[in-house]
């Protein structure tokens, strides 16, 4: 149904109409009668250890409930917060992950850490309380740089070298060969700063007990309830699953760091249990700064070897990944799998070897944000690329032309361990090209410099792996959970339709998206669909949404569940019209005896299998409602070109972007508005770590930027308007022909902004982020040297 | 503290702490769960309402402060049946995501656009909505929204 609601349009939102109105249902618009409120008491040192805790005086203080430490919690037999994913070192040893009690008991180990809850009857007595609560601290020296934490002071007594791992992937043999023959070595060396995902609704949680029934119910602020109630039943220990139900009602903004299953609702959804009352916490924003995890934090050195006509033979990649304190809940897969494996890119590198240590330090937990590993890794190959351009004279769109995989070779196998199944990179570098009217380049520049001012231009030709994950791969990987998606679709008695689905919308627009599937598929109008999601109570066991998977992994699961309901509604109306079964056929919500004029709509075959009198209860069950779940066979492979030009004033060091072009292949696009939006709000996020962002921690190991004063978040005022288009090489593997496109904008954007700045500044390198400081520092130092890389023309 | 006050049109008289902000009395006296919080630092936008007019950020207006105000928010402004042309904007522009940043986005944009006098141009909405962050958007289709809606208001 090419219709105005179906696939391929772009329907206005199902969502909007109760957030425009203030009509939105956030955890911490919930509240429960009775409710108590919950404070947590956080760490002052990066490192100390725990003498002794004196909770008399904030237990005495007028409104507190209760008082808990990491004593209580382990005297209850709560266990520690897992990692779920476990990497092997080179040889062949398993990761290893210091205990995480979700309330400190012998030591804390980052600034912000909590040692104690405070319970009250209102946020204030918990506030008053948790200033009474008094901790022996014995302060121990900090280790907080990364690049000499392996030699450092031992953190955990139960981690020598602070080392979680040491984790390599690719050919080193034939990659050192590949550097044996090469005409020229193009060496980066690399900091991809610490970032703070900061989405704008604090993390909350309102915990419940039904002492009748022994149930537990928890509100909060998850991507994945299904996880954090499997977390916390099975390794936490609250509850078992079926007495445990989780829910995630409205969320706002995730982006990676509202996945995994933190200390405080935790302890949150415990002390319901405790206090036999309900227990609601909402982060302060500093909470968030201290306690979210932070993403990125990888320090690095790669190497691209060339032939003498810019071929790329081999790459060489030496990365330290900050893990943080502790080992967060998916921490170990994202500089691993979801990095080493990217390194090839969009090129035909043969040879590819990625070494990673990933390390421990007395900061915040560092896991999975908006791209996870995927940026970092397309920061490493795109800045080498680029490098390699300038350094040997070649245009950086044509030395990328000439190593693209072409699209007579897919499906294509990496030298480090995935199959691209489809692309046609060369397309989107065109389109791009196009946009940014690359012709015309040379004469902006003259324009620019005549204005005192610097212009550069900067590409990156990002590839990532999306569509989370095909489960015997990422299990055998490392990964402790299956990561299928379940898709329900309940068709009512009048023929409306319900969809249930494991994926959760946290601005994603799955209500809008999911609603125009099956409105296209079974031809039901748009509004009579309705999309429920973000409860363990509602849906089967399912993996939640990160990673660009939900059309890709749960919006299959609906279009397989849609499949079965035509399957049996072709059944139920050749029974009805005397018909054989592979006789009908389904188009546009009627079912039709192939060449006759005999059909029945899809309201009337409803309704027959709900009120069957016609009906072959013989042989078919009554109702109308199938479920499915999906595991898919691959990843999805969107890539795209993504291509900014910066205006740099040389006297103040202020980078203006003054075009961004994003041209991205998502395969197949259900709604180009809602596309357009994932994007925008990526290129914001990438932009926002090459120009503005970055978490930083003192050697003391106190976070400098634990603020909106100190962390600068991208505004309206910061950014441009941004030129988005796509080019479309389906996707080979799932029934929609759909990549995903969550991620693309954070994950190329932050390469293509910093190649244009150091092309501007005519240097091999700028740290990001590029602020003004640091931009003026570098325009200052290249004035007054000789040396400096120039782009090739 | 006894304080009266005027919300969306209809007379209200809430007891507080001393120290309740105007915030607190939207959301936790009033049950108005559309004005935000997303910082502890007056830096995000979330919070943003109009008192007496002017769009204020209610997280730094102390309750005592707002006592004899007239308080409009979001849910004041208009109904899914009825909506305010900022609103209508946001929805026709995809100007929203997961919807956190909204209602404060588009308080603030109404009395932009207000006090803008029809001149608005895309630098002086950018420059205009500095104090109003969203994670999700890019501020993209934001920007395009609240110009469209200076033509529709
Ligand atoms: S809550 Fe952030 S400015 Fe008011
Ligand atoms: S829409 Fe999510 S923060 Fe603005």
């Amino acid at each position: 149904m090419a219709s105005e609601t179906g696939i391929g349009a772009s329907v206005k939102r199902k969502e909007d109409a109760r957030f425009i109105t203030g009509a939105g249902n956030y955890t911490d618009d919930i509240n429960a009668p009775g409710q108590t409120h919950a404070v947590f008491v956080r760490s002052p040192y990066a490192r100390a250890r725990i003498n002794g805790i004196d909770t008399a005086a904030a237990a005495a203080t007028d409104g507190v409930v209760a008082v808990f430490t990491g004593a209580d919690l382990a005297a209850d037999e709560i266990g520690d917060l897992p990692c779920g994913w476990l990497v092997k070192s080179k040889d062949g040893s398993d990761m290893v992950a210091p205990p995480h009690p979700p309330i400190a008991t012998e030591a804390v180990n980052y600034v912000g850490e909590p040692y104690a809850v405070v319970i009250g009857e209102t946020l204030e007595a918990a506030r008053n309380g948790a200033e009474a609560v008094d901790a022996d601290f014995e302060e121990r020296p900090a280790v907080v740089d990364l690049a000499t934490a392996a030699s450092a002071d031992q953190i955990h007594e139960s981690v020598p070298n602070n080392q979680a791992y040491d984790w390599e992937l690719g050919d080193k043999a034939a990659t050192d060969a590949a550097f044996d023959g090469a005409h020229h070595v193009a060496t980066v060396d690399i900091v991809n700063n610490r970032l703070i995902p900061n989405a704008i609704e604090p993390r909350a949680a309102l915990g419940e007990y039904d002492a009748a029934a022994g149930t537990y119910t928890l509100h909060t602020t998850s991507q994945n309830p299904h996880l954090e109630r499997l977390v916390l039943a099975a390794f936490v220990n609250v509850a078992p699953e079926a007495r445990l139900r989780v829910i995630s009602p409205d969320v706002g903004g995730g982006f990676g760091s509202k996945i995994f299953v933190y200390a405080e609702e935790t302890a949150v959804i415990w002390a319901a249990g405790k206090v036999r009352r309900p227990v609601k916490w909402r982060a302060e924003r500093s909470e968030s700064f201290l306690a979210d995890a932070h993403g990125r934090d990888h320090v690095t050195t790669a190497q691209l070897a060339l032939d003498q006509n810019g071929k790329f033979l081999g790459l060489r990649v030496k990365t330290k990944a900050n893990m943080g304190a502790y080992l967060s809940t998916f921490a170990s897969s994202v500089p691993t799998y979801l990095y080493g494996t990217l390194m090839a890119g969009q090129y035909t590198t043969p040879a590819i070897y990625v070494e990673v240590q990933s390390l421990y330090t007395n900061t915040a937990p560092v896991d999975a944000y908006r791209g996870a590993g995927r940026p970092e890794a397309t920061y490493v190959v795109e800045r080498c690329v680029e490098t390699a351009a300038r350094e040997m004279g070649i245009d950086p769109a044509e030395i990328r032309r000439r190593n693209f995989i072409q699209p007579g070779d897919f499906p294509y196998d990496t030298p480090v361990a995935l199959t691209y199944d489809t692309g046609d990179y060369e397309a989107s570098l065109d389109k791009a090209l196009g946009h940014i009217d690359y012709a015309g380049f040379g004469a902006r520049r003259a324009a620019s410099e005549s204005a005192g001012k610097k212009r550069g231009i900067g590409f990156s030709c990002y590839i990532e792996a999306c569509g989370l994950a095909p489960s015997q791969v990422a299990i055998s990987l490392g990964a402790g959970v299956g990561l299928f998606e379940v898709g329900e679709v309940r068709v009512d008695v009048t023929g409306s339709v319900t969809v249930v689905t494991g994926s959760h919308s946290h601005g994603q627009s799955h209500e809008t998206t999911f609603a125009q599937i099956i409105s296209d598929k079974l031809g039901v109008p748009f509004e009579n669909v309705t999309v429920l999601h973000g409860d363990t109570g509602r849906s089967d066991y399912a993996l939640g949404t990160y990673g660009s998977r939900s059309l890709a992994v749960g919006g299959s699961a609906i279009i397989k569940a849609t499949d079965k309901i035509i399957a049996k509604g072709k059944k139920i109306a050749a029974h009805i019209l005397e018909a054989q079964e592979d006789q009908m056929d389904f188009a546009d919500g009627t079912f039709t005896v192939v060449d006759s004029n005999q059909s029945i709509t899809f309201g009337e075959v409803a309704f027959a299998a709900y009120v069957p009198q016609n009906y072959p209860l013989e042989e078919l069950e009554p109702g109308l409602s199938e479920k499915a779940f999906y595991d898919p066979p691959n990843f999805t492979y969107p890539a795209g070109a993504h291509i900014c030009e910066v205006e740099v004033d040389p006297d103040t060091g202020v980078v203006d972007i003054v075009d961004f072009v994003a041209v991205d292949d998502f395969g197949h696009v259900v709604n180009p508005m809602i596309v357009e939006g994932q994007v925008h709000g990526g290129l914001a996020q990438g932009i926002g770590q090459a120009l503005l962002e970055h978490g930083v921690y003192d050697d003391a190991g106190q976070l400098l930027s634990g603020s909106y004063m100190d962390y600068t978040m991208p505004r309206a005022d910061d950014l441009p308007s941004f030129t988005v288009d796509t080019t479309v090489t389906p996707c080979t593997h799932n029934p929609l022909g759909v990549k995903g496109c969550g991620e693309a904008g954070a994950i190329g954007s932050t390469a293509a902004v910093m190649n244009a700045v150091t092309d501007a500044l005519g240097v091999a390198s700028v740290p990001m982020p590029a602020t003004p400081e640091t931009v003026w520092r570098a325009a200052s130092a290249r004035g007054s040297s000789a040396e400096g890389a120039e782009r090739g023309e | 503290m006894e304080i009266t006050l005027t919300v969306n049109g209809a007379a209200k008289a809430v007891d507080v702490p001393d120290n309740a902000l105007l915030v607190d009395v939207l959301r936790e006296s009033l049950g108005l769960t559309g004005t935000h919080v997303g910082c502890d630092t007056s830096q995000c936008g979330a919070c943003v309402v109009h008192m007496n007019g002017d769009a204020v950020k209610s997280c730094t207006v102390l309750a005592g402060q707002a006592d004899g105000a007239d308080v409009t928010t979001i849910e004041g402004i208009g109904n899914p049946d009825d909506l305010h042309p900022m609103q209508e904007a946001f929805r026709d522009n995809h100007a929203l995501q997961c919807g956190f940043c909204t209602p404060g986005m588009i308080m603030s944009a109404i009395d932009l656009v207000q006090k803008g006098g029809g001149a608005l141009d895309e630098a002086a909405v950018r420059d205009g909505l500095e104090g109003n962050l969203c994670r999700c958007t890019g501020y993209h289709n934001i920007v395009k929204a609240v110009l469209a809606a200076q033509s529709s208001m």
